[in-house]
């Protein structure tokens, strides 16, 4: 049912792990629905520099995550809240109908991380 | 991919090369349809009977009580549809248990809608359901229990003879789905007291498409399928000549070599049970560990912080087939509902495995098999927010 890029970024994801001094952290999902996605940001002069990712669900979350992150980095947070799930869709060549929750989930938790982002910044000014 | 090992036994099982021989002559020798009256059909007649008479013995019942059918599914509908509807004047209730396959539950849904009432039975934390809650759920207008013989997800044995007791006691029709248990668990139709049960081939190393549903004399049902004559007129359809030959071959088979095929995917199975609880950390195992009552060939566990479907498809690059429980596999937004009814946590669900252990398994395959887990829970352990650094003896995260 996954595509072949889809199976090879599950078995090799780019930029799993935790940026402990992260600049803004993003956590959606929950165990309930058996998704949790949470993604962390480095950002330096309102660019991106880092993202990591931990999630918790299937295959498709993990390679959503994986892409999603890859293309937040050297972005800046406005373009990177212009991320859509179709986008990363259609880096990974598609995703099985029931699965494209998977894909929304990744563009949320981007979201999440730079609106925390956003907010830390507007508490230190 | 290098290695290919099959532990999805459950869910269906490869077609023995001795059976598939035996099938063989039946797709272009002996083509013959089982109903003309001719030396070809006579034929195939033949050899239709004479798989009533392998399948009747299996059972302990008459080959007169033997309709083919085309697998479990058609089997479990026509039982439960048919007796219900033929004894709808009777009654209204039907008694069944949470934990049946979708081919019980929703043919009792779809009875729901017709008007019919039914009960179904919870389970306990291990899966199984009593007699007693069986004896107390009958009604005046109870007309059919339907209990399975042993349970696909978890391998939970139910007392089915005790069950049987209870139904002939209150003279209610008792039908069971022994697809599960055919070749695994011994079954007497008579003992048991089951008026109906059903099968299907490709479990017990058969061919697919094929299946039975016995039915002891007397029991009245509507019939299943309307067109011919076939199945004494009450299944029409003209019979499928080489599935029913190897239905016939694999079930004297299966019964034949039953404690030895079970002695050795038990022992298969105790080895990876143990190996995996004392390696892995912070891993529940589902079901009964009464292996007594437990399906030899049956192991399902829930690992914690990590999801199912994740763990299915890492274990598929390495070359392993598994199955799971959780949602992301079904399609559906829920679990599996058995999992669910034995009261394990819904995270949990999510992160469930079944191994399902076949005749042809080596302990090599087991060995490798825990190698690649290990690998596969620590991998997806690191990527999970969940999960916090276990600190333990256990070797395995």
């Amino acid at each position: 049912m996954y595509n072949k890029k889809v199976m090879d970024t599950f078995a090799n994801p780019q930029n799993v792990g935790y940026i402990e001094d992260n600049d803004g952290a993003g956590k959606v999902g929950n165990a309930t629905c058996g998704d949790i996605m949470e993604i962390t940001i480095k950002v330096k002069d309102d660019v991106i520099t880092d993202a990591k990712f931990r999630t918790f669900g299937c295959a498709a979350a993990v390679a959503t995550s994986s892409v999603a992150t890859s293309m937040v980095i050297g972005m800046t947070v406005d373009e990177a809240l212009k991320l859509t799930n179709a986008k990363v869709v259609e880096y990974l060549e598609g995703l099985p109908p029931q699965k494209i929750h998977c894909s929304v989930l990744a563009e949320e938790a981007i979201k999440a991380a730079i609106e925390d982002y956003r907010k830390r910044q507007s508490e230190k000014k | 991919m290098e290695r290919r090992i099959y532990l999805d036994n459950s869910a269906t099982t490869h077609t023995d090369a001795e059976v598939l021989q035996k099938m063989l002559p039946y797709f272009s020798d002996v083509y013959g349809n089982g109903s003309s009256q001719h030396f070809f059909g006579r034929e195939a007649l033949a050899a239709i009977d004479e798989a009533r008479e392998k399948v009747a013995k299996a059972i302990g019942a008459k080959p007169s009580e033997i309709y083919f059918t085309s697998g479990g599914t058609e089997s479990d509908n026509w039982a439960i549809k048919g007796a219900a509807h033929a004894l709808r004047a009777k009654g209204n209730h039907i008694i069944t248990t949470a934990i049946e396959h979708p081919a019980v539950i929703q043919t009792c849904k779809r009875l729901e809608k017709e008007g019919f009432e039914v009960t179904y039975l919870p389970v306990d934390d291990e899966g199984f359901v009593t007699a007693d809650q069986v004896e107390n759920a009958i009604t005046d207008k109870t007309v059919l229990i339907s209990v399975m013989t042993a349970n696909n997800e978890v391998g939970t044995i139910e007392p089915i003879r005790e069950i049987g007791a209870v139904a002939k006691k209150h003279k209610v029709l008792f039908h069971t789905d022994a697809v599960q248990a055919i070749g695994n668990v011994p079954i007497d139709v008579v003992k048991d007291n089951i008026d109906m049960l059903s099968m299907s081939a490709h479990k017990f190393y058969g061919p697919k498409g094929v299946g039975v549903l016995y039915k002891r004399t007397g029991v009245k049902t509507e019939r299943f399928m309307d067109g011919g004559e076939q199945e004494r007129n009450m299944r029409a359809s003209t019979l499928n000549t080489p599935g029913i030959v190897g239905l016939g071959a694999a079930i004297e088979k299966a019964v034949r070599d039953m404690e030895k095929n079970n002695a050795h995917v038990k022992e298969l199975r105790d080895f990876f049970v143990a190996e995996v609880l004392a390696n892995i950390s912070d891993v529940r195992y589902n079901g009964t560990k009464d292996t007594s009552r437990r399906l030899a060939s049956n192991a399902n566990f829930s690992f914690e912080y990590i999801e199912g479907e994740s763990i299915l498809m890492s274990l598929d690059l390495a070359g392993i087939a598994v199955s799971s429980g959780s949602a992301c596999s079904s399609g559906s937004l829920e679990p599996s509902y058995v999992l669910l009814s034995l009261g394990v946590p819904i995270e949990l669900a999510h992160g469930s495995i079944r191994f399902s252990f076949g005749k042809d398994n080596t302990r090599e395959e087991v060995e490798y098999t825990l190698t690649k887990l290990y690998e596969v829970v620590a991998r997806l352990r690191e990527m999970s927010p969940l999960f916090k650094k276990f600190e333990g003896e256990k070797k395995y995260v």
